[in-house]
């Protein structure tokens, strides 16, 4: 019984429990709870993907009314890859929250805090599992209206004015998303995904269903923080608490790349997008310079969390370079960096909460010495930076291979010259921290400092640890990438 | 799939057990911390023989750790270049270490913990590249050892260090991302397959001008082989300690880069294809310049470790040409310079690191008459310094012998003569020193100087020595570099 609804419980679980944490209301054992309600999430998301690997997609009807007039829950291979990576994000960042929230937030906003996290967590599965386009929408209100919650429970003041630029760029971009789907249902009457995708074919020649495909486009690379439409993303993942920062770097732009995956491959088609419409060069015009700018932005930041908000910009440049060559080969680097960036930002951005932790903020002045100081830590960004360098045995030299392998295929040699020097800037603005940490002394004079509790290390050296795990042992990654992309590139043919 | 041999994943394991024993034992006990060195490079080596002797008998022990990409595992499989190169890392691992005891102690350097522990798990990625069964595996551990030198350049911790280490990283990291990288995903998507196979896997696969292209990427991006102009890294890390130039930067890292170029040339191109690439007569070219420059920027350097940094540089180009000499003598040569090379500059280094410690002095100009306060030192330079020229009866003459033959047998006499003029000005830049050292009065010679603490002798004896055993009997080195062309 309970299995045969866990598509449904997958979104509805968290649901629940967001409100149920304002009962709840005592700041520990709310976080008990959302732990608990992220591990049951995880394992919900663990199962389907294993569902699905084994006997294919699953097909949820919501309320038994079935689809195309009810609503329906659809996981496949990249939706059931990408829940996963929400799920596991979600769990243990969750883990992470716990101490450093306490540390962070004011005690009366901490339940508002998980209660939102969790609401975000819902919006945010509910996108992915979904299989109808208006449901999407409502989903992305719902995980866009809590993110600029989160953001602004910073405590630095600069949050609120981060989160206002995150409603306002949001904002056009979800209207931008609805218009493309009202245009689609103007002119086919269904919303539902696999039917949208059997319609479109016979009116593909009329100019609202090109409107339709550029709304949802520039709609979609707004979410998804797209050079140029990314300048709401450096301020929000800078100003937000240590945790959402993990968390929305990790998931939240995964995820506009996921509606994108499936508008653009499932609904209108690879042949539409990419021959017709000249979806390839745009993307790959948009992404070259999101690798180069976002990269060099990078080196000249001071504020390391937004130094590595800048690093996010070019290695979502990266996802979408893959995008852009629609291929095979281009979309698993695509996909196969949407979990692995997710593991080494996350990672990272919850080295740097370790540290913000005692030091209050986490600028480029605060790593004076911190190698001595705080060796886990220190190694835990070390290992997280060597990764988006992409150096052997790191999940970012996965990627990386794909992406230039991907270059090489379509004949783009520069291209993959571009994603290689991409590289080199990153050891540029990761060696700035490793320099500041171990080439200079402690002063005695400082605040005492130590390094991060146990409740700040375990998660970052979970997520840091699966870094370097699943860059040696591909098997599910590679695996479920390359099916994924498959299944994407012979879904408009 | 093969059997899976252990014995090379084990002695790749024992350094890096050793590095965390090193971590824990500490500041605590240097005496126990430092027979843990000792002891384990002895196993270590004790391990590698019956190794080469499966190697000589024509085995192929192979081992698989991971595979990454469907295709492209993670594997050690020995032949006998790679045995060649392990023997000489594993068995100047224990005279290095033998040597470091007494340098480290006598010049009370900082953090020696950190610098046993890194130089261990330096050695296990070094074993790794010469061990690695495919190009993939053999980029994996290049980079990795790349990276687990750096603290043991930057082990001083000072500005110099700080922008020393920039310097190593941004010409190592930067070649090998942008190049190497580049010719590895070329080569894979050519091909089809990274594996090492004698006669290459490339050949056919696309025009000449394209594997031209990655010929050249190929060799430019393997820094660590120090061909101009992507050497200044090697000078730069000579700030790092004596130790760490001897066997890292004149034996391990270095011979890394070189190894990497003559598997390239020979599992990857294949010599056959490798001679009709026009790239090769291009790159043949860049490296004689390279021989030569290096030699004149040696004759300019006053500081001893920078004079013998250029001279590296000059005498992988003695390597890098043998490989693609493209003829079987210029591989055996290439082969066997490895060995010789590596026994008589690490002589050198060795000699260099002792006058440091004992009489603090580290430019030539400063050694008048030193020679005979320090005559073991100077001796052992002086051998060291012959072999590296090529006299008999030394060792470092019979590679040198094959690299001229092989220059003849490619037909290329503007080669030879570069070798020719390479070794006159080896004479003119190494000799000076002990000249000066013998024979030279001293200005103001300071009281109380004497030899190079114990330790310190009995490594530059031993590999004095060796210099002088690798001239008599060459037999099992020449057996196994001549395996490789077969």
């Amino acid at each position: 019984m309970i299995s045969d609804n866990l598509p449904a419980l997958q979104v509805v679980l968290p649901l629940i429990a967001a409100p149920l944490c304002l009962i709840i209301h005592r700041p520990k054992l709310v976080w008990l709870f959302a732990l608990f309600i992220c591990l049951i999430s995880l394992g919900i998301s663990i199962e389907l993907l294993s569902a699905v690997i084994n006997t294919g997609p699953i097909s949820y009807e919501m309320g038994d009314w079935a689809p195309p007039w009810g609503i329906e829950y659809r996981v496949d291979k990249i939706s059931g890859f990408v829940l996963l990576i929400v799920s596991m994000i979600g769990a243990v960042v969750m883990l992470y929250a716990g101490k450093s929230i306490e540390h962070e937030i004011a005690p009366h906003k901490q339940t508002l805090f998980y209660s939102a996290y969790l609401l975000c967590l819902t919006g945010l599965l509910g996108i992915v599992i979904t299989g109808d386009a208006f449901n999407i929408f409502v989903f992305l209100e719902i995980s866009s209206l809590s993110t600029y919650t989160l953001v602004s429970l910073g405590k630095d003041r600069r949050a609120l004015t981060a989160a206002f630029q995150y409603l306002i760029m949001g904002t056009l971009g979800a209207t931008f998303i609805l218009i493309g789907i009202g245009l689609m249902y103007m002119m086919t009457g269904t919303l539902n995904i696999l039917d949208l995708a059997q319609r479109i074919p016979e009116v593909l020649e009329t100019r609202t269903i090109r409107a339709a495909f550029a709304f949802l486009t520039v709609g979609i690379c707004l979410k998804l923080a797209l050079f140029p439409l990314h300048l709401w993303l450096p301020n929000s993942y800078a100003y937000a608490p240590s945790s959402a920062s993990a968390f929305l770097s990790a998931t939240a732009t995964k995820v506009a790349i996921y509606v994108l995956l499936r508008f653009v491959f499932t609904i209108f088609g690879v042949t539409f997008a990419f021959e017709i419409m000249p979806m390839g060069t745009v993307l790959m015009l948009m992404a070259i310079p999101a690798i180069l700018i976002g990269s060099t932005v990078a080196i000249f930041q001071q504020n390391i969390k937004r130094m590595l908000a800048y690093s996010s910009v070019a290695q979502i440049g990266y996802m979408i370079l893959g995008i852009s060559f629609a291929s095979v080969t281009g979309l698993t680097s695509g996909i196969l960096h949407l979990f692995n960036h997710a593991l080494m930002k996350g990672g990272l951005f919850l080295a740097l909460g370790g540290i913000a932790y005692h030091m209050g903020a986490a600028r480029i002045e605060h790593f004076k010495g911190l190698g001595q100081i705080m060796p886990w830590t220190m190694a835990a960004i070390v290992v997280g930076g060597l990764s988006l360098i992409g150096v052997p045995l790191t999940v970012g030299f996965i990627s990386k291979w794909y992406l230039v392998l991907a270059a090489l295929e379509q004949g783009y040699w520069p291209i993959a010259v571009v994603v290689l020097v991409g590289s080199l800037l990153a050891v540029i603005y990761m060696w700035k921290l490793v320099e500041a940490a171990y080439f200079n002394n402690v002063e005695p004079s400082e605040v005492v400092v130590k390094e991060a509790p146990l409740q700040l290390l375990i998660p970052t050296w979970l997520l840091i640890g699966a870094s370097i795990y699943f860059g040696i042992n591909t098997d599910l990654t590679i695996g479920v990438a390359q099916q994924a992309a498959e299944m994407l590139m012979g879904a408009g043919q | 799939m093969e059997q899976q041999h252990y014995l090379m994943p084990l002695i790749m394991v024992l350094p890096l057990i050793a590095a965390a024993l090193i971590r824990i034992i500490g500041d605590k006990n240097p005496n126990l911390r430092e027979a843990v060195s000792i002891i384990t490079a002895i196993i270590v080596f004790g391990l590698l023989i019956p190794l080469a002797n499966m190697v000589m008998q024509g085995e192929r022990p192979s081992f698989l750790i991971a595979e990454p990409f469907p295709g492209i595992p993670i594997e050690l499989s020995l032949e006998p270049l790679g045995m060649m190169f392990a023997l000489i890392a594993g068995f100047l691992w224990i005279i290095t270490t033998v040597y470091a005891i007494g340098y480290m102690r006598g010049h009370h350097e900082k953090n020696q913990t950190r610098f046993y522990m890194f130089f261990a798990i330096a050695i296990s990625v070094t074993l790794g590249v010469a061990f690695s069964g495919n190009l993939f595996t053999l980029f994996v551990f290049y980079e990795v050892l790349t990276l687990s030198t750096y603290p043991l350049v930057t082990h001083a911790g000072t500005d110099a260090a700080r922008r020393a280490g920039r310097v190593y990283l941004g010409i190592l990291l930067s070649t090998s991302i942008c190049f190497l990288l580049l010719a590895l995903i070329w080569t894979y998507y050519l091909a089809g397959t990274l594996e090492f196979t004698s006669g290459g896997i490339l050949s056919g696969t696309a025009s000449n001008m394209t594997l031209s292209v990655i010929l050249l990427l190929f060799f430019f991006g393997v820094g660590k082989a120090a061909i101009m102009p992507f050497h200044r890294w090697l000078p730069a890390a000579m700030v790092a300690p004596t130790p760490v130039s001897a066997l890292l930067h004149a034996v391990a890292v270095v011979k890394a880069g070189v190894f990497t170029l003559i598997k390239i040339s020979v599992y990857i191109f294949g010599i056959n294809t490798l001679i009709e690439l026009p790239g090769r007569e291009i790159l043949l070219y860049v490296v004689a310049i390279s021989i030569l420059l290096a030699s004149l920027t040696a004759m300019t350097k006053d500081n001893l470790k920078a004079r013998l940094a250029y001279s590296t540089i000059s005498q992988l180009g003695y390597v890098t040409l043998g490989a693609i000499l493209a003829t079987s003598a210029g591989i055996i040569g290439a082969s066997m310079h490895i060995v010789m090379h590596a026994f008589a500059k690490i002589t050198l280094f060795f000699a260099a690191g002792a006058i440091l410690v004992a009489a603090h002095k580290s430019e030539i100009s400063q050694l008048d008459g030193l020679g005979r306060k320090m005559p073991f030192t100077f001796a052992a330079y002086t051998i060291g310094a012959l072999s590296i020229i090529g006299m008999p009866p030394f060792g470092g003459m019979w590679s040198k012998w094959y690299l001229a033959l092989g220059t003849l047998q490619a037909g290329e006499l503007f080669l030879l003569a570069t070798l020719m003029i390479s070794s006159l000005l080896n004479i003119a830049y190494l000799l000076p020193i002990p000249l000066r050292g013998f024979i030279r009065q001293p200005e103001n010679q300071e009281p109380g100087l004497k030899e190079a603490p114990l330790n310190c002798l009995i490594a530059m004896t031993v590999t004095s020595v060796m210099c002088l055993v690798l001239f008599i009997y060459p037999d099992p080195w020449y057996m196994l570099a001549s395996m490789i062309v077969d």
